[in-house]
């Protein structure tokens, strides 16, 4: 850390402060060799709305989330970099000394927010965890408010007081608590039920919040009241340090199965095969017959939370191979893909620049 | 009335007046209607509103959170006291923060609603009186039943406010008779009544004018009716005059009603059915000590019950729970 550079969260910094170096997300180095995603249930075709472009909640930059014309193969394409690059900068910001108190990245797991985004309207509710940016962005779009928020300013969408793990913006909110956010999201299924809403509430959820009672009462009353509610299971194989082999008994999909739910399981990290199977779950959900869930295997490339990572060091580069970014980044042609990044880049130096500003 | 049937009375107008209403909890369903029966003939009335859950306090609350974010006014029954502790996180780390933490974005008004308190030989985890594990967690009201404030207003004024309530209710004063203040009066007594900016009453009870009164009770529920009966009894019996103070809301308190009887007896006591230790009481003490240090004739006094589980025998039970034998003493020792 400099020495003498005040806390961005108690006071302010003013001048240039650039993103970091693009690193281990490059796609220069790509092998496109043996990259493949196992899929258990899953009907490959990505659904035929191929270009319309999911909504997004409140404005955002069209440099981050995509014009409303734009392909959706180069969408989903930016939408994972935007929150990538996004996370890396807010990184580099708390080694810089520039960012106070701690934060969850979802690197390697951008895949799963953007592509149940695809399918979410504005009548529907998400309820996120500690782990949240990247479905809070993929949802919003608001960079701005997120950065300004991290940053402790009163401009951030919670005044500063939420800071990373505790967000709201219309149809979003997350909180820092495991488990308990599942009976809040179902609460918010069964008003959408009452009000005779066509939306759904979606709730994110980890391997470790298995290990959490109210997790069962809400599936167990969701179940029950056939409420829409979508609980969304990202299994990235460790809860903070300790592997799902030690915390998890039995299976995750017959844990769900045994309130009923549907679950539809996937392990990939490839964000045209999230979007098929969760279109698919959406669309279930829709019909209101009662919560479906979704399991998605996936890896958490970096830290639990800063610097607490004693993972094998092979176990996560062998990962970083099926980077969904790389992967889905394969498909856009070189030019195309490089644009994209210019433009995240350039957006996302624009909201450092506004943020530190404020 | 009852105060079981009073409120019963006040859920169903709530129900009627207001359709974001919604009731949840164990057992509420007719025929059954509840464990304590405040519900009885409410889901028949109002089918889909008022709904039976299963065994699970924190799916309860977390769901009426929910409802809460959504628009809807979500009461909650939690059928025993005793079971808060299985929604404590949802009261202290949800509810009670999703607009502080949101910065005003949200508002959760949960209200929560359980019936609490010994004195039935229900044991050691259906007797308990558990609220002050709740007092100060900030943004969250307590508010406790008693029968000298009328269930209808007290749900009305909670209604029209958006912050998360606990509210509770001792089993005891179920089949007791309100004793609501009319024309300044409860019984032969002076009843005044100070409503708070929030509109949540305060009643001072005293058998002769405050000049006249040599001491202030403080205190809720099931141990402000004991200390109701047993100062008017002394009043009669043996002119000792002390001033009844029942507060509706007993966390944050509404300090000017308490200041005004205390600034003119100078003498408090503080009564209340929890175990001793780390208690309201001491928040009242520490609080009255500091605004009336060097004007009070005696320390504050406080009396709880002793800090064990409550037994189930019947006698022992009576020898552990501020009992109306216990009240008295406690009045007697402030009176001297």
């Amino acid at each position: 850390m400099m020495a003498g550079v005040p806390n961005v969260g108690n006071g302010r910094v003013r001048g240039a402060v650039s993103l970091p170096p693009v690193g281990t997300t490059s796609l220069l180095e790509d092998s496109s060799t043996g990259l493949h995603a196992h899929v258990r249930e899953l009907g490959r075709q990505v659904a035929a709305d191929t270009n319309s472009a999911a909504p997004i909640v409140g404005g955002a930059d069209a440099r981050l989330v995509g014009a409303p014309d734009e392909l959706r193969a180069e969408r989903l394409y930016r939408r994972m970099r935007f929150i990538r690059r996004f996370e890396e900068s807010l990184l580099d910001l708390f080694e810089r000394g520039l960012l106070n108190g701690t934060t969850h990245a979802c690197i390697g797991q951008e895949a799963d927010a953007v592509a149940i985004m695809e399918h979410l309207d504005a009548d529907d509710h998400v309820f996120s965890n500690h782990r949240c940016h990247g479905h809070f962005l993929a949802r919003t779009g608001d960079a701005l408010g997120l950065m300004a928020e991290i940053m402790g300013k009163p401009e951030g969408v919670c005044g500063g007081i939420g800071g990373s793990q505790h967000l709201c913006a219309p149809g979003f909110m997350s909180n820092g608590i495991q488990g308990g956010i599942v009976p809040n999201a179902a609460g918010i299924a069964l008003a959408k039920q009452l009000d005779g809403s066509a939306g759904v509430s979606v709730v994110f959820i980890g391997d470790g919040t298995l290990g959490e009672g109210a997790t069962y009462e809400a599936l167990n009353l969701a179940s029950l009241w056939k409420l829409p509610l979508v609980v969304v299971l990202e299994d990235n194989g460790w809860s903070q340090s300790t592997p799902t082999s030690a915390n998890l008994a039995g299976s995750m999909r017959d844990r769900l199965a045994a309130f009923g739910l549907p679950v539809f399981e996937i392990d990939s990290t490839d964000v045209e095969e999230l979007d098929a199977v969760t279109g698919r779950a959406l669309a279930q959900a829709r019909t209101q017959a009662g919560p479906v869930s979704i399991v998605i295997h996936t890896y958490r490339l970096c830290h639990h939370s800063k610097n607490d990572d004693n993972r094998p060091a092979d176990e996560v580069a062998a990962r970083w191979e099926l980077d969904p970014i790389k992967i889905h980044g394969r498909r856009l042609d070189l030019s195309s893909r490089a644009a994209i990044d210019t433009e995240v880049e350039s957006a996302l130096q624009d909201v450092i620049d506004r943020a530190l500003s404020l | 009335m009852i105060a079981a049937r009073a409120m019963g009375d006040a859920l169903r107008a709530a129900l009627e007046e207001d359709c974001r209403v919604i009731l949840l909890g164990e057992d509420l369903v007719d025929p059954y209607g509840g464990a304590f029966k405040v519900t009885r003939g409410l889901s028949t009335d109002f089918p889909g509103r008022v709904r039976s859950t299963p065994v699970s306090e924190g799916a309860i609350v977390g769901l009426s959170a929910g409802l809460a974010l959504s628009g809807y006014r979500p009461i909650a029954e939690i059928m025993f006291g005793d079971f808060l502790t299985l929604c404590f996180d949802q009261i202290v780390n949800h509810i009670a923060k999703y607009e502080a933490m949101y910065n005003g974005k949200v508002t959760c008004p949960v209200i929560v609603r359980t019936p609490s308190g010994g004195g039935r030989g229900y044991g050691p985890t259906h007797s308990q009186s558990l609220e002050k594990h709740f007092l100060g967690v900030p943004h969250l009201r307590v508010v406790a039943g008693s029968l000298v404030h009328d269930p209808a207003a007290i749900l009305r004024a909670l209604l029209a406010q958006d912050s998360p309530v606990l509210l509770i209710e001792h089993k005891l004063l179920y089949p007791l008779h309100l004793m609501l203040p009319a024309g300044g009066r409860i019984e032969g007594d002076i009843a005044e009544v100070h409503i708070s900016a929030d509109g949540l009453p305060t009643v001072s009870i005293r058998p002769v004018p405050r000049e006249d009164c040599w001491f202030t009770v403080l205190a809720y529920g099931y141990q402000a009716e004991l200390a109701r009966r047993v100062l008017s009894r002394l009043a009669v019996e043996e002119e000792i005059f002390g001033e009844l103070v029942v507060p509706s809301q007993i966390s944050p308190l509404d300090w000017e009603p308490i200041d005004a009887s205390v600034s003119v007896t100078r003498s408090l006591l503080v009564i209340e059915e929890g175990v001793e230790g780390f208690t309201w009481g001491s928040e009242a003490a520490a609080r009255i000590s500091s605004c009336f240090f060097g004007e009070l004739r005696r320390p504050v006094a406080t009396a709880a019950s002793a800090p064990t589980v409550i037994p189930t025998s019947k006698m022992l039970e009576a020898g552990m729970l501020m009992t109306s034998e216990r009240v008295e003493q406690a009045i007697r020792q402030a009176a001297a």
